[in-house]
């Protein structure tokens, strides 16, 4: 039986652009799955697609249980939609905002009044609930953005970049509400640019590049994939660089990488912490000072740039982002 | 599957034509709270009307020639019908604007994805800026009362004539306003909304009886403004009022302008409706 979510085949063109090149996607219920890219990989598309907001070109989906092309109102009442802008009503108040959405999910006014008021309360925006959302900081906004994607608690959820823009205490706090939300056993479909976040809150992530998934796993299969751990040493003098490597070389499983300005090392290792010890030994032994040390696990931006030659972008998309990186893209060096 | 089953707690419309209704009235309120939070909006979109009554009552009033005559009063009873009905007209900016904004805002995508009735969002708007229209012909008949407008002075009228007047012109207002809505989900900005919507209005309200009379234009300018949709509201309006100022010419639309009037701004609505939904269905911000 598929999952929650199902796409097969989906493929979908703009003009000469291929933005969905055949996206297959299989979601388990009360699951997360990370869809990670970077801009214009088709992130959005897919799941403009999924949510009945755009007919794919090609291809099957299925939320749900329901056939998104055949009965898209019928999903629409499934699922709940929490996009790259918030998208709340700014001269309306929080009260306001969700009692429409409410209403127009088709509950009853006085339903929808008293859902709101719940919502409220939950995302902790009671005390704001009857001021415009004009006067909301970004973070109550996506917060309220949120709640209006629960009213009705739907069974599957999908998040477009929930946090872009978010600063870092807002971007933790609306992790945390997505936790608490998954763990009631909704079925998450996040995009994201931030690969700490697909980290941080998906149990599965696909890796999505020019409109196909280009890999898929847990974090740590992902990682796996991209290889093993590596040592950093930061000496503190310039002159310690080559009796450093020197030693690195003995314990490392590839060659050694030397930045002169940082005065940083990185070498390639299998042997996790007790392999730490023992090159820190080794290097006080020789006498020599270092300012830094670590084991580093790959991280997902390695993973990304292993898998497309390009680490992942992260610029801002739209007016809902600020203070995104602008060209990061940088050429793999092999 | 227990997903599925989770999720009824919405129950599917039993009617579409009561869901399409009430989720238009939701639509409609929320556009209203807007309106009453956003008072200048409502303020600026009357400036520009009573100026035209007083610019055009006072500066033309002595020059025109209406029918015979070239009298002040003769003028100020004629140019009242064309004032109002090419301030209903304006609303279609207005409208286009909203829609636009909701768009570029990512509103448009929200409601896409509730399960709500497809036409809803609009005719929601397109209402809320009828009762903003209604508001402003008010507030205008008012300016007019004052600067010396008076139904009557050229033939029959009672109040059912000049409520039915208003009538007609709340017709318009509410037809053009899909026209509105169609522009503002073809446009990607606000910005372009408004000006795309004003542009093509000001041909359409000047190439008519509004301001003029069409018996002095060149012969094919003055078919096409008797043909004009917008010139049997306003000649509806002259012969409802009894104004001065009523075409005679053979033009079905001038010899049966209620009629016309009607048929026009019904036409409007179907064709402008269905466009302007289709469009929401397939938008993509």
């Amino acid at each position: 039986m598929p999952g929650a979510i199902y796409a097969e085949g989906l493929v979908k063109t703009f003009g000469d652009v291929r933005a969905l090149d055949g996206v297959d996607l299989d979601v388990p219920e009360g699951t997360v799955l990370g869809l990670l890219g970077p801009n214009g990989a088709g992130k959005t598309t897919t799941v403009r697609c999924l949510t009945t907001l755009l007919r794919p070109d090609s291809g099957k989906a299925v939320v749900a249980g329901i056939d998104v092309l055949k009965q898209p109102d019928a999903v629409r009442r499934s699922i709940g939609l929490s996009g790259q802008f918030a998208a709340v009503d700014e001269y309306l108040t929080g009260r306001e905002n969700l009692q429409m959405v409410g209403q127009l999910y088709q509950m009853r006014a006085k339903q929808a009044k008293a859902r709101a008021v719940e919502l409220l309360e939950q995302f902790h925006l009671t005390d704001a609930a009857d001021r415009p959302t004009k006067t909301y900081s970004g973070g109550m906004r996506r917060r309220l953005d949120l709640a209006a994607a629960l009213v009705v608690s739907p069974p599957v959820m999908f998040m477009d970049e929930p946090t872009t823009g978010l600063d870092p205490r807002n971007r933790q706090q609306l992790w945390e509400v997505i936790k608490q939300l998954v763990s009631g056993g909704t079925t998450l479909l996040l995009t994201t640019q931030y690969l700490e976040e697909a980290d941080h809150l998906a149990h599965d992530i696909a890796v999505v590049d020019q409109g196909k998934v280009i890999a898929k796993g847990t974090s740590d299969q992902l990682k796996a994939r991209t290889g093993g751990e590596r040592v950093e040493v930061v000496v503190h003098e310039r002159d310690h660089i080559q009796t450093a490597a020197d030693v690195l070389r003995g314990f490392g499983k590839g060659d050694t990488t030397v930045e002169e300005h940082t005065r940083k090392l990185t070498v390639p290792v299998t042997g996790g912490a007790k392999l730490l010890a023992e090159i820190i030994r080794e290097l006080d032994t020789r006498g020599i000072e270092i300012d830094d040390i670590a084991l580093r696990r790959p991280t997902l931006d390695d993973v990304f740039l292993s898998l497309t030659g390009h680490v992942a972008e992260e610029k801002p998309e739209g007016n809902g982002a600020q203070g995104g990186r602008k060209d990061t893209r940088k050429e793999a060096v092999k | 599957m227990s997903a599925v089953s989770d999720a009824v707690r919405v129950a599917p419309p039993a009617n579409a034509v009561t869901q399409s209704f009430r989720d238009s009235m939701v639509v409609a309120k929320r556009n209203l709270i807007r309106m009453s939070r956003i008072p200048e909006m409502i303020i600026y979109g009357l400036i520009q009307p009573i100026m035209f009554v007083v610019l055009f009552t006072y500066v033309f009033g002595g020059s025109m020639q209406i029918g015979g005559s070239t009298s002040a009063v003769d003028y100020k009873n004629f140019l009242m019908a064309g004032i109002f009905a090419q301030t209903v007209t304006f609303a279609t900016a207005s409208s286009g604007a909203g829609i636009a904004d909701d768009m570029h805002k990512g509103l448009i995508d929200r409601f896409r994805s509730l399960p709500m009735a497809r036409g809803a969002v609009l005719t929601g708007r397109t209402l809320a800026d009828s009762v903003q229209t209604a508001l402003t012909l008010v507030v205008l008949a008012v300016v007019a009362l004052i600067v010396g407008w008076r139904v009557g002075t050229d033939g029959d009228t009672n109040v059912g004539k000049v409520l039915a007047a208003f009538g007609l012109l709340l017709l318009l207002g509410y037809a053009f306003t899909w026209i509105g809505a169609l522009i503002g989900m073809s446009v990607r900005t606000p910005e372009a909304a408004t000006s795309s919507g004003l542009i093509w209005l000001f041909p359409v309200t000047f190439i008519s009886n509004a301001f003029v009379d069409t018996g002095h234009m060149t012969p094919w300018l003055r078919h096409i403004a008797e043909w004009n949709p917008f010139s049997a509201t306003v000649q509806a309006c002259r012969v409802l009022f009894g104004n001065p100022g009523q075409s005679h010419s053979g033009a079905w639309p001038m010899q049966h302008s209620v009629w016309a009037s009607l048929i026009y701004s019904v036409l409007i609505i179907a064709i402008f409706r269905t466009l302007a939904v289709r469009k929401y269905r397939s938008a993509t911000a």
